[in-house]
């Protein structure tokens, strides 16, 4: 097969496509609406629905209702629409629905701008709605690992039940990179005994719902959805390691600073310093295992964001004070350049020993 | 090998189609390339750039913020990007709508009167292309085949007669570039 330049956002839909989903629900936001627009001409070439709604918190509930029917589903938004969303999402992980929800992040708070930001860390990993509740996040770096990750988010979204997000900034969903998509294959998807989708036979209706009004019940689901992450972090940590051979500073960064860090490490590898980098792919679970092994071989580490500091909080976290971990970081839309991060590095080495 | 071209005008004068005819060619070239644009609330005269990276190597930062080299359309564009061109980069300026001169000594810098070579081809909308030629020439990042190659995959049949046209622009640019440099 031969490469295809794509851009990042209308590869969310092809892989979604491919993945076997066929509902898609949105409302059009910059920087994402190539990814609906993508869709909104590839849904019906597969028999799917393409449907824009009147508002974001119209397409989540949408989702809500795909969802319970068993179906692959998918909405997309940028970040003020996803804040639009957190209720829905809050009661699809209250269901223990499977759904894929696409956050092509920009600047903020507020109304913020169109540019690429990674302030909405926090919002994704750490619940974002009401309740006790995580997304599986994935934060893919290039068009091709949208490609490659599609399947995996509603793979991992059946398996465990729950909605995964796919996290990018603006530069991920603008950007165009040559893909190989490769053939499209069979989807196998996971029985869904659970949706409602018609008694066929069954005694008992499925019911779709959030609400468990008894408080011991309540629990119970609580307990059930900790069991599951509990599995889910045990199991499905996913990062890259880069140049991490005899590291002594290692970078911790994903999605687009992560693409930005990599230019760094290069040019502090070439400066002689020993420079490396983790990119965690799964932002939830977080990989805290190989940032903790990390932590008793490095002088210190340096988490790069686009935003104020979220990741580092996990970063911290798994590095539970063995080593100093340090920050850098633009926000509001602005972006580090490599020279910024380069002389972070340099700041950080200039030093020698370990603290 | 590693070019950055940051391509720089107003909306509506083809920056962003021209970057993306350099990074068709580049992949065609199995080379690894990303493009980038300004996107913004922007519109048809406002301004617009794009940067390209093509290269042998897995590109690592596909942000195009030091240039080698430097494309631009319109006197704010010179003004805002001169100064990110890396020492030793180029700058290609179509004179024919920017009169001012690069300030900078330690770059390359080419007036190509691109859009009155374009008519003197017959067709003002080939002017992007006589700087991509010049580029084309100067940096040997793709050939002239590729991006020959690229337009008949990225124009839909019924433009395939700008073709001809499109090639001549690149030939004739190629030469400027050979003949000034």
């Amino acid at each position: 097969m031969s490469k295809i330049l794509m851009k990042g956002n209308e590869a969310i839909g092809e892989g979604a496509i491919r993945a076997g989903c066929r509902y898609f629900f949105g409302y059009p936001i910059t920087p994402q609406s190539e990814l609906p627009h993508y869709l909104a001409k590839r849904m019906p070439e597969v028999g799917g629905v393409f449907l824009q709604a009147e508002s974001e918190v119209s397409a989540i509930n949408m989702v809500y209702g795909a969802a319970g029917a068993g179906m692959r589903v998918m909405t997309s938004s940028s970040s003020p629409g996803l804040s639009l969303m957190q209720e829905g999402i809050s009661y699809l992980v209250g269901a223990e629905l499977p759904c894929v929800i696409v956050n092509i992040m920009r600047g903020g708070p507020g109304l913020g701008n169109i540019a690429p930001a990674q302030g909405d860390y926090f919002q994704s990993t750490k619940g974002g709605g009401h309740g006790d509740y995580k997304l599986i996040t994935l934060a893919p770096e290039s068009v091709q690992e949208i490609i490659d990750l599609m399947a995996k988010a509603f793979d991992l979204a059946d398996q465990y039940r729950n909605p995964v997000m796919l996290l990018g900034d603006g530069i991920l969903g603008q950007m165009m990179e040559p893909v190989e998509l490769g053939e499209i294959k069979e989807v196998k998807q996971a029985d869904k005994p659970w949706a409602a989708s018609g008694m066929k036979g069954r005694s008992n209706s499925n019911i779709i719902n959030s609400l468990y009004i008894n408080p011991e019940d309540c629990e119970k689901l609580n307990e059930k959805l900790f069991a599951k992450y509990a599995e889910i972090t045990d199991k499905e940590q996913i990062w890259e390691e880069y140049q991490l051979d005899g590291a002594e500073i290692v970078l911790v960064a994903y999605g687009t600073a992560a693409r930005i860090c990599k230019s760094a490490v290069d040019k502090a590898r070439a400066k002689g310093i020993k420079a490396g980098l983790i990119r965690p792919v799964t932002l939830w679970p977080f990989p805290a295992k190989v940032i903790a092994k990390i932590a008793q071989s490095v002088n210190c580490l340096l988490t790069v964001e686009m935003s104020m500091g979220q990741m580092v909080e996990d970063v911290r976290l798994a590095a539970n004070g063995v080593c100093p971990v340090h920050f850098y970081g633009r926000s509001g839309g602005m972006v580090p350049e490599v020279a910024e991060v380069l002389a972070k590095i340099e700041e950080l080495t200039a030093g020698g020993d370990r603290e | 090998m590693l070019e950055q071209v940051l391509i720089a005008g107003f909306g509506g004068q083809g920056v962003l189609s021209t970057g993306q005819l350099l990074a068709h060619a580049g992949m065609i070239e199995n080379k690894h390339v990303a493009w980038i644009p300004s996107y913004g609330p922007e519109m048809r005269g406002g301004t617009a750039n794009c940067g390209v990276t093509i290269s042998d190597h897995p590109i690592s930062s596909p942000m195009v913020t030091e240039p080698t080299t430097l494309i631009v359309m319109t006197r704010p564009a010179l003004e805002k990007f001169e100064k990110a061109v890396v020492p030793g980069g180029r700058i290609l300026i179509n004179s024919s709508l920017v009169e001012q001169d690069v300030k900078r000594d330690d770059v390359l810098a080419l007036k190509i009167p691109a859009n009155k070579i374009a008519e003197e081809i017959g067709n003002p909308k080939v002017a992007n292309n006589v700087i991509l030629g010049a580029l084309i020439k100067l940096t040997g990042i793709v050939t002239i085949e590729s991006v020959v190659e690229s337009l008949k995959k990225v124009l839909p049949p019924r433009r395939h007669n700008m073709i001809p046209a499109n090639q001549e622009a690149l030939e004739r640019g190629a030469q400027l570039a050979e003949k000034l440099s």
